[in-house]
This record gives C-alpha cells, structure tokens and sequence, in this order.
C-alpha cells in the first residue's frame, strides 16, 4: 500500500520537474565564464541527454538512497539540512496535534451527545468560524495580541537562547506557545465538527439504546459505549488532514519564524534553490505517507471488523 | 477544507421520474423553503451578496486609483479621506480592497468551477466504467489525496511561474496558473461523491426503466443520474470555493501569488504583517476580508447541505 504510493508520489513530483520550463544549468549555459564543451560535459554526468525513464531512475535511486544534492544557497548537503530542520518541525506538527485533540474530543464528544442544546450550538458555531479563519491571520491576530499588545510573548522564534536548566525550558515553551496554539485551534475546530457528527452518528445505534435500557449510568454508556465506537474513524481524518497540517505548518513556521522545514522551503523557494525545494518536498510526501500507513495500521487494530485479507 | 467531506454520500433528491418542469420547479422552492430555516445561513447569504455588490460596483463608487501613491498619507489610519486608512505608500486601503475582493472571489470562483469540472468527470466515468478503469481512477484519486497539498503547489508555482508569465503577462499567468493548481488539486473529494453518488443511482428504478427502453450510458448518465446526483456536488463546490480563497491567500501571504502591484487579499496581507506594530488596521481589515467572506461562503455551504439532504426533516 506505503510503496505504490512513495512511487507515485515520486513519479508525480519528478514529472513536474521535468515538464517545467527551462533547466537546473541555464545558469551555467547563460555564464561566459563557462566554456561550452564544460557545460556540456556537466549535462553528461549529471545525465541531463538521457531519455525520461533513466532519468527518473536515477533520481529515484539517488532520493532512497539520502542523495539528496546540494544546496546552492547554504553550501551543505540537502540532507543535513533537512535533518538539523526537521526535529523542530515534527515538535510543532505533533504538540499542535494534541492540544487539537485535547480540546475536539471533549467538546465534540459532549456537543454530541445534547445535540442541539445551548453548548452545542455556541461550539458548532465557534468551530465553523474557527475553521474559517486562515492559519495565517489568526497567527498575525496572535501576534498582534500577545506580543505588541500586551508584550506576553515573543513572535520571533529563535534557536540560540542563552541560560540554562528551567529557565531556558521556559523560553522555548513560551515561543512555542503562540505557533503550537494557532495550529492546534485550527485543526481542533475541524476535528469537533468531525467528532461532534461521529458521535451523533453512533448514539442512535441500537447497541447504545440497549446499553441505555440494561440501567447503565449515562456517563458509562456515552463513555465506555459512544465514545470508544466514535473515535475510530477520527484517527483516519487525523491521518487524512496530515497534507493539510504540513500546510498549516509551512504558513505559521513562516509567521512565526520557526526554524523548521516549512520556513526552509519558502526560503529556498525565494532563493530558487532546487534541490531543497525538491528534498523538502519529498520528506513532506513521506511524512504523509507515514501517518497514512499508521492511521492504516491503528485503525485495523481498533476495529476488529475491518479486516486487511 | 476538513469541511469538504461529503455531506451525505448516499443523498438523493428522490423525486423520480416526474414531468422534469414540475420537477424542477418544486425541487428549488423545496430547498429554498429549507434553506431559510437555516438562520445563519440566510444571513450569509446575505452579507456574501453585499459584499460581491461592493465588489463589483464599489469601484465605481469609490474611484480612487489603487496605485496613487501619497506620501503625506503613509500608514494613516481610518478617516473621511480613507475610510480605511492607508498602506505604507500611502494608497487607499478601501480601493485596493475592493480591487483584491475581485481578484480573490474570481479565483475562488474559477478554481471551484476547474475542480467540480475534473471531479464530476472522473467520478461520472469512474462510476460508470466500474472495473479497472473505476480502479485506477481511485488510485490516481488516492494519490493526489496524498500529497503534500501546498509545498506541491509551491513546487509547481515556483517551476512554472516565469515562464508562463512570459506567455501570457505577469497578471493572467499567475491567474491562469493559480487557478488550475488550486483547481487540480480539489477535484478529488468532488469525484469519490460523485462516484459513490452513481454507485447508489445506477441501480434505481428509474435508471433501470431509462436502460430498458434502450437509452444509451451517455443519455443514462447525463440525464438522468447526474441532474439526481449534483445536489451533494453543489455543497462541496460551495465549500471548495472558500477554501480556495484561503488557498489564495495562502499562497500570496508566503509571497508566492501575485505580484506586487496585484492587490489580492492574501497580497496586502502579506505585505502588511511587517507593519503590525505601527499599522494594524492594515492587516486587520485585509484578514477580516478574508475572513467574513469564507465564513460566509462555509455557512452557506452548510444551510445548502440542510437544504439538499432530504433525509434531514426540517
């Protein structure tokens, strides 16, 4: 399942560099300072003449093997780079997900189960405009709040603070803070509208009604009935937002100045540096892949009437 | 984008093989009457339609050129000669909304129009076909449903930009490829509730009673299971319209859209968040732009979902 799609995904990202307009070496071609025969000796061994497939073939080969090239603009391999970026990242990406989680679940699960009393209808209608708002205005609202406002906390995210012990654990969390919260707000308001209507769905089966007339307390049939049956598929929209979240995470690693590899791909974007783009596009589809794989595995364990042959 | 996940996969406007005038007619006052049921989304409706009024004709009520520099006036805020006070160039805020709510809504607007197209296509010919070719077409589904949405945007935006810019000018280039990226990426939810919505209506009996009098698939699919299928299809390519508004904006906040001169709502976002300290209203009334008309649109989406279910009593 993981592997036809790591070579699709392959194919695709490697057929639109290929399709683009002009190539990597029109910078050498355009350069007098570059005879033509060196040029062209270049385009011979990077394989630049060879027909299509081999081309793919290769830098296929090269991807799976960590090959990543060179960075044009930092002078370091694409790998190190990535690496050194990639931690950070997977931080915010996976704290964000737990306060999403920590704030759907509850609200979902409780707006659920009164459906259309007071609470529900105050948290439908603050997740619809939570999710309505884009990631990067409430970053700029954020930032215009809590730190030029009432100057809580830093905007600027910065890896080289000094101090040691609690104090320097403090500074990180405080500049986690805001990028963690807009992400995790925006994802969690998705996710109560899912588990909201997940819930509903599954309250009116008939095993719960059968729970209820056995004389269980509410609170064990919503939580040990409901509840354990309505998760399941929230983890299969977990894993199916993950494109999405990495798009969050490019937007608020931009606003915040996160060092991540979100801010590394604009960077190189503006710096029209390839091979990043290419690397960090690539580690962005494995990544997703990875959490589908997960999300595949998780759910057949959860739910026992899913079967994979 | 979450809010793109299908309404009611198995909805079917059951009206069956009526006269199609009569249809046609009880079937819109039908969803009228339930869409007015649904308060907030009435009152959507109601701020989206004053706004694309403002939109079209403000221009013509507030002529001031969106470029006329005035550098008396920098970062100004609301007042009579700028109700929206001004940019860092001292340009009208108010005008150069109004531009960018054009620009904004026509990609939103064109990007759904791509995305429903490609999807209805291939979910029409995946759930015709059945088979192999359904197979495939949900692989190759599957797959775009995999990849990293923006940085593949990114991607092709950043390898195909200059060149189409060249071709066809630096303002309908990035158009043309903003829409068609945006487009080419949300066709998919659209063709698996189209597929699953043939799934469903090509065993009914009136589909059968068409078959057994010897209508061709083309005749079967096009005039009798989609007009029953498109009511699903009309909630998602509202929603998708203002996620790709958000897209757009996305792309133009990294500073990836249009250009400069180009004042799309994402644009004068982006170029506002430097100023943040010394000019909110700048970046507030842009974001609040984006913000109202998305908001609007996704609950329009959700009374029209109310109203095109018919399994929903109201």
């Amino acid at each position: 399942m993981a592997v036809p799609s790591i070579l699709g995904i392959s194919i695709v990202l490697f057929g639109v560099l290929a399709l683009a307009p002009g190539d990597p070496f029109s910078d050498l071609a355009t350069d007098p300072s570059i005879p033509p025969s060196v040029a062209a000796s270049l385009r011979a061994k990077f394989g630049l003449d060879d027909p299509l497939p081999l081309r793919y073939l290769h830098w296929l080969a090269a991807m799976l093997q960590g090959d990543w090239g060179f960075s044009f603009a930092s002078r370091i391999n694409v790998s190190t780079l990535i690496m050194q970026r990639l931690p950070t990242t997977l931080i915010v990406i996976g704290s964000s997900q737990v306060l999403a989680l920590a704030i759907a679940i509850p609200v979902g699960v409780y707006a659920g189960v009164r459906p259309y009393s007071v609470f529900d209808q105050v948290a439908s209608t603050l997740a619809l405009v939570g999710f309505s708002v884009p990631t990067f205005f409430t970053g700029l609202v954020f930032i215009l709040v809590f730190s030029v406002g009432l100057h809580w906390l830093p905007f600027v995210y910065r890896t080289d603070i000094g101090g040691s012990g609690l104090a320097l654990w403090w500074a990180y969390i405080r500049q986690a803070i805001m990028p963690v919260a807009v992400l995790g707000l925006f994802q969690g308001a998705a996710l109560t509208r899912f588990v909201r209507a997940s819930v509903l769905d599954v309250a009116r089966l008939d095993y719960v009604t059968t729970a209820r007339s056995k004389g269980l307390p509410e609170r064990s049939v919503v939580l040990k009935h409901i509840v354990r049956n309505a998760l399941i598929p929230v983890v299969t929209l977990v894993a199916l937002n993950m494109p999405i979240i990495f798009g969050g995470a490019i937007i608020t690693e931009q606003i915040f100045r996160v060092p991540g590899i979100g801010s590394l791909l604009i960077a190189a974007i503006l710096a029209n540096d390839t091979p990043v783009i290419m690397g960090v596009t690539f580690v962005f589809a494995c990544l997703v892949i990875l959490f589908n794989l997960i999300a595949d595995l998780l759910y057949g364990w959860l739910d026992p009437r899913i079967s994979y042959r | 984008m979450a809010g793109s996940t299908p309404a009611s996969p198995t909805a079917e406007i059951a009206v069956g093989p009526v006269v199609v005038r009569a249809r046609s007619a009880s079937l819109g006052r039908e969803a009228w009457r339930r869409f007015r049921r649904h308060r907030l989304a009435l009152i959507s409706a109601g701020v989206l339609l004053t706004l694309v009024l403002a939109l079209v004709f403000g221009p013509w009520i507030w002529p001031v050129p969106i470029n006329a520099i005035d550098f008396s006036a920098q970062m100004h805020g609301p007042s009579l000669a700028h109700p929206l006070g001004t940019d860092d160039l001292g340009q009208d805020l108010l005008a150069r909304l109004l531009y960018g709510g054009r620009i904004s809504m026509a990609v939103g607007v064109a990007a759904m129009l791509v995305a429903v197209l490609v999807g209805v296509f291939i979910g029409a010919v995946a759930g015709t076909a059945r088979g192999g070719i359904d197979m495939a077409l949900m692989w190759l589904c599957d797959l775009f449903l995999s990849l990293p949405q923006l940085p593949v945007l990114l991607l092709i935006i950043y390898l195909f930009q200059t060149s189409l810019r060249h071709l066809v000018g630096q303002e309908l280039g990035t158009f043309i490829l903003i829409v068609a990226v945006i487009g080419g990426f949300r066709w998919m939810s659209i063709a698996r509730l189209v597929r699953a919505q043939f799934f469903s209506l090509r065993e009914k009996e009136f589909v059968e009673a068409a078959r057994a009098l010897g209508a061709s698939t083309l005749r079967q699919v096009v005039h009798h299971i989609l007009p029953n299928a498109i009511g699903p299809v009309i909630v998602a390519g509202t929603i998708e319209v203002a996620n790709a508004i958000i897209l757009e904006s996305t792309l133009s906040f990294l500073g990836l859209g249009f250009p400069p001169d180009v004042p799309s709502w994402g644009r004068i976002l982006f170029d506002a968040k430097d100023y943040l300290d010394t000019a909110p209203h700048w970046a507030m009334f842009a974001g609040g732009a984006i913000f109202f008309a998305v908001m609007a649109i996704n609950y329009i989406g959700d009374g029209l979902r109310d109203a095109l279910d018919p399994r929903r009593v109201i």
